[in-house]
């Protein structure tokens, strides 16, 4: 009776031990263009890098992302990388020009994931080159904060070249409903910091504004147009393009 | 009266029945559908590794004639692959997908053993070609892990949703073959990753 019972118990333990990595390693839901869960950037840095993939998203409509992890937990790289875009929808649909640029920060490891869209200027030796000559070498040194602004900067360039407003046909519309929404979201925290404050100001609505909004160190943003909107997913595809690397 | 009344009954449930015929029969289409396109991707994917393979192998050449033995192969098994018949009717012949699995498998095998001897000459392997060549090759080979993934997960639902009764009816009357996949990865479709 014991050993069965035990049997048991170690079956059990080695159903939870099998099922776990699988659990702890869902991917993030992104909500900004720069998610840093491994704390290598200050909030300063971090935001520079968030504006320019932010500006770069409303002047080319390309969602550019970057993310952060501590470590993969033993998993694939290219298999994360590839749920992690496929959860967010990165780029938007039909154009598929979405590229994450995904950093382990202990497994010395990273990877650019290049949508379908963007395969042609973002091809895998370039992507591969800016890993090993641009972001690699500043890793090496710790840099974590120059090394992926540079890296960005440099995929930006790439496929900038290529990819014009021209291009993307729905862009001005799109804009015109960012703004739209925008207006809206504004429209429902003054109403809420409104409601707030009618019913004695115990700052619950001025707390809701904090935590969404301005998760990572958003000090200086502010209401400007610009800051609040974060990122949201297009529906953009993927296919497995980009390239991986170490440093 | 009743007489009405039942046939309205006996009417409605026969236009109950033919609608959910419609929409399963719609269903089983949308699937095979998206089973089609997934191997369009697979077949894409692959093909973009045979283009690859001809400038792989005169640049390798330049550096390392002595390795005639590897290119040669690589060649041959590039040849005979691209000789396939590889249209989407495949997905409905087991023998012939099998057939095409394994000389991809092959092929993947010969590649990353090119690779793995290209290791040996310092001067190919600072070549920026090379260099490009094998990044687009690694690429390509991550592709091609990500669309036959896809390409498994739809013929999966398909092949399910075509066994599953009371569909399986539906699929039996519109003659809605179970179709052919790829047997559980073999992980030679992954080229070793070269590290320098």
């Amino acid at each position: 009776m014991y050993p069965a019972r035990f049997r048991s118990l170690s079956l059990l333990i080695l159903f939870l031990v099998w099922t776990l990595p699988a659990v702890a390693l869902e991917p993030p839901e992104l909500r900004r263009y720069v998610t840093d869960l491994a704390g290598v950037l200050s909030s300063g840095d971090a935001d520079q890098i968030e504006r320019m993939l932010e500006q770069y998203d409303r002047s080319s409509s390309s969602q550019f992302l970057v993310l952060i992890i501590p470590t993969l937990e033993g998993e694939s790289l290219e298999d994360y990388s590839l749920r992690v875009v496929e959860k967010n929808r990165i780029g938007r649909e039909g154009s598929d020009n979405g590229l994450l640029l995904l950093v382990a920060v202990n497994d010395r490891k990273m990877r650019f994931e290049v949508g379908y869209g963007l395969e042609p200027v973002l091809t895998d030796a370039l992507t591969s080159v800016i890993i090993s000559d641009v972001i690699a070498p500043r890793f090496r040194n710790g840099d974590y904060a120059n090394g992926i602004y540079a890296g960005m900067q440099a995929a930006i360039q790439a496929a900038s070249g290529e990819f014009t407003i021209s291009e993307t046909a729905g862009r001005p519309k799109e804009e015109k409903e960012g703004n739209l929404f925008g207006l809206i979201i504004f429209l429902v925290i003054m109403f809420i910091i409104f409601r707030g404050n009618r019913r004695g100001g115990r700052g619950g609505g001025i707390w809701f504004i904090g935590g969404p909004f301005s998760g990572g160190g958003f000090g200086g943003g502010g209401f400007g147009g610009g800051s609040f909107g974060g990122f949201s997913g297009g529906g953009g595809s993927f296919g497995g393009g980009g390239s991986s690397g170490g440093w | 009266m009743k007489k009405n009344l039942t046939l309205t009954i006996i009417g409605g449930v026969v236009v109950i029945v033919v609608l959910w015929f419609i929409s399963a029969q719609n269903g089983l289409v949308t699937k095979e559908e998206a089973v089609t396109a997934k191997w369009s991707q697979v077949e894409n994917v692959y093909q973009r590794r045979l283009d690859l393979i001809p400038n792989l192998v005169e640049t390798v050449k330049g550096y390392a004639q002595q390795e005639e033995d590897i290119l040669t192969r690589v060649t041959e098994l590039r040849s005979r692959v691209g000789q396939m018949n590889v249209s989407s009717e495949i997905v409905n012949d087991p023998e012939a997908m099998q057939r095409f699995q394994n000389a991809q498998s092959e092929l993947g095998g010969a590649l990353s053993r090119l690779l793995v001897v290209a290791e040996n000459y310092p001067d190919l392997k600072s070549n920026q070609n090379f260099l490009t060549l094998q990044s687009q090759l690694e690429g390509t080979e991550n592709r091609i892990a990500v669309e036959r993934k896809r390409f498994i997960e739809a013929v999966q639902e398909y092949n399910t949703a075509i066994r599953r009764f009371p569909t399986s009816l539906v699929a039996s009357i519109g003659g809605f073959d179970k179709k052919a996949t790829f047997t559980a990865d073999d992980g030679a479709e992954r080229a070793p990753k070269v590290e320098f």
